[in-house]
């Protein structure tokens, strides 16, 4: 494995992505950055800006409104970087799969590395999942 | 010669001590917090990652000074800490280096200045207005800190000020002291920490002047950020603890300040809230600057 992806393996900056969820999972991985879980163990860190982030984290079911906005800031986290899609919403549209506003799932439009299942997800769910994102890549902890 | 310098002092010893300062102050930071906090080598990790990123140019900026901005904001670090490594430990220096030392340690803060209006972001420009208020709030009360020792030395060259504090450090006088406590608040701005990390307020204006980097230019802003972070306390003890001294038992005294300073600054920083940018003016040129003309008189009078 290249030095570059060991490097971004050891320390995944991660940005927070909601597409018109209910909050939620927005809460539970917010849970994360507590005293109680600190995934600053594993060199994550919450970023305000999409140029500082390696890692996507993307909740919620992907509405017509919001999936430009997602297109371009996408196209905006400098590359190599990784998706992951938190929550059943944004993994499979959940319950609003019939519904008018949600013509398409998340991995349809961007490609998505790790999908978290949960309604919403706990915070050990997802810590799971970001070990499961990182041994997928090729990492150890 | 010069070139060596440079390169081992001023770039490679003052990047690894300033990449372990900031691992400090992350690991302090998570105890205060209850956590675990991050392994050793994660500042390195950070950095390596960050310089294997891509560089996105956005489409407003001004690109050529969006790209030089830091690398002037590292240049400007590693001339300031030769000047302060050669002056400890090679060289008498030359007269009057203490003022270029002043000088080179604002440069730091115009690259974000500089950075911030080229990046064409408004929260960027937001940012780097910001910074400035503050520049032009703490650069009076700092250098008016900073003239205690030369007024307690008799001299404007660093290593005399090391020299003369070889029977005892000036800040066990009582204007060394008030100096200190002024010289300690001036350097929490400096480096844009809580309370006055109003320039970054992350959550505010996201990262303020450095909001549209990415890859190697953000990565040269943290290194500066973290070499910063060992110049100023590096700085301080120069001024007023009589610099590294390695020899005998002063190492350990040594390590106990260094260690002490950076706690103090870290501590401050995670039991406070942020300040508004008209609020650190008031502190800064009100009682800031009172306490330290009070000091500059005191150590006219010899005190």
């Amino acid at each position: 494995m290249s030095l570059k992806l060991k490097a971004l393996l050891k320390s995944p900056w991660v940005f927070h992505l909601s597409t018109g969820s209910c909050n939620n999972c927005d809460i539970e991985t917010l849970d994360c950055l507590t005293p109680r879980f600190d995934i600053e163990r594993f060199g994550m860190l919450l970023v305000g800006s999409i140029k500082h982030a390696d890692v996507l984290l993307v909740s919620g079911s992907c509405n017509r409104m919001s999936v430009e906005r997602m297109k371009a800031l996408f196209e905006q986290v400098p590359k190599p970087c990784l998706v992951v899609a938190i929550g059943t919403c944004a993994g499979s549209r959940g319950i609003f799969k019939d519904s008018y506003n949600c013509p398409v799932p998340l991995d349809k439009i961007i490609p998505v590395d790790v999908y978290i299942p949960g309604c919403p997800p706990k915070p050990e769910a997802i810590i799971a999942g970001a070990v499961k994102l990182i041994e997928k890549v090729g990492g150890t902890l | 010669m010069t070139i060596i310098y440079l390169l081992v002092f001023g770039f490679a010893a003052t990047a690894i001590l300033g990449l372990i300062t900031s691992w400090i102050d992350r690991k302090v930071t998570a105890r205060v917090q209850y956590r675990v906090g991050p392994p050793f080598l994660q500042p390195v990790y950070d950095l390596v990652k960050l310089l294997g990123k891509e560089t996105l140019i956005p489409a407003g900026a001004s690109k050529g000074i969006f790209l030089i901005a830091p690398v002037i904001g590292i240049s400007g670090v590693i001339a300031v800490s030769t000047l302060f490594w050669v002056n400890q430990f090679f060289s008498e220096g030359f007269m009057g280096d203490w003022i270029v030392a002043i000088y080179l340690l604002t440069i730091p803060s115009i690259s974000l200045i500089l950075a911030g209006f080229a990046s064409g972001n408004p929260l960027a420009s937001l940012g780097a207005s910001r910074e400035m208020k503050l520049v032009i709030a703490y650069e009076l009360p700092f250098i008016l800190a900073a003239l205690v020792p030369v007024i307690s030395a008799h001299s404007i060259r660093l290593s005399t000020i090391i020299d003369s504090q070889a029977g005892g450090v000036f800040a066990g006088s009582i204007s060394g002291i008030l100096a200190l406590i002024v010289a300690i608040m001036c350097v929490q701005a400096k480096l844009a920490l809580v309370p006055f990390d109003i320039p970054e307020a992350e959550t505010e204006i996201v990262e303020g002047p450095i909001v549209e980097y990415s890859g190697p230019g953000l990565a040269i802003f943290k290194l500066m950020k973290n070499m910063l972070f060992f110049i100023l306390p590096f700085f301080l003890m120069i001024l007023f603890f009589g610099g590294l001294r390695l020899n005998g038992i002063n190492i350990l005294w040594t390590l106990l300040e260094y260690v002490g300073i950076v706690a103090i600054i870290t501590v401050i920083r995670n039991t406070n809230p942020r300040v508004r940018i008209d609020q650190a003016v008031r502190f800064f040129w009100g009682p800031m600057t009172l306490i330290a003309v009070v000091a500059v008189i005191l150590a006219l009078n010899g005190l």
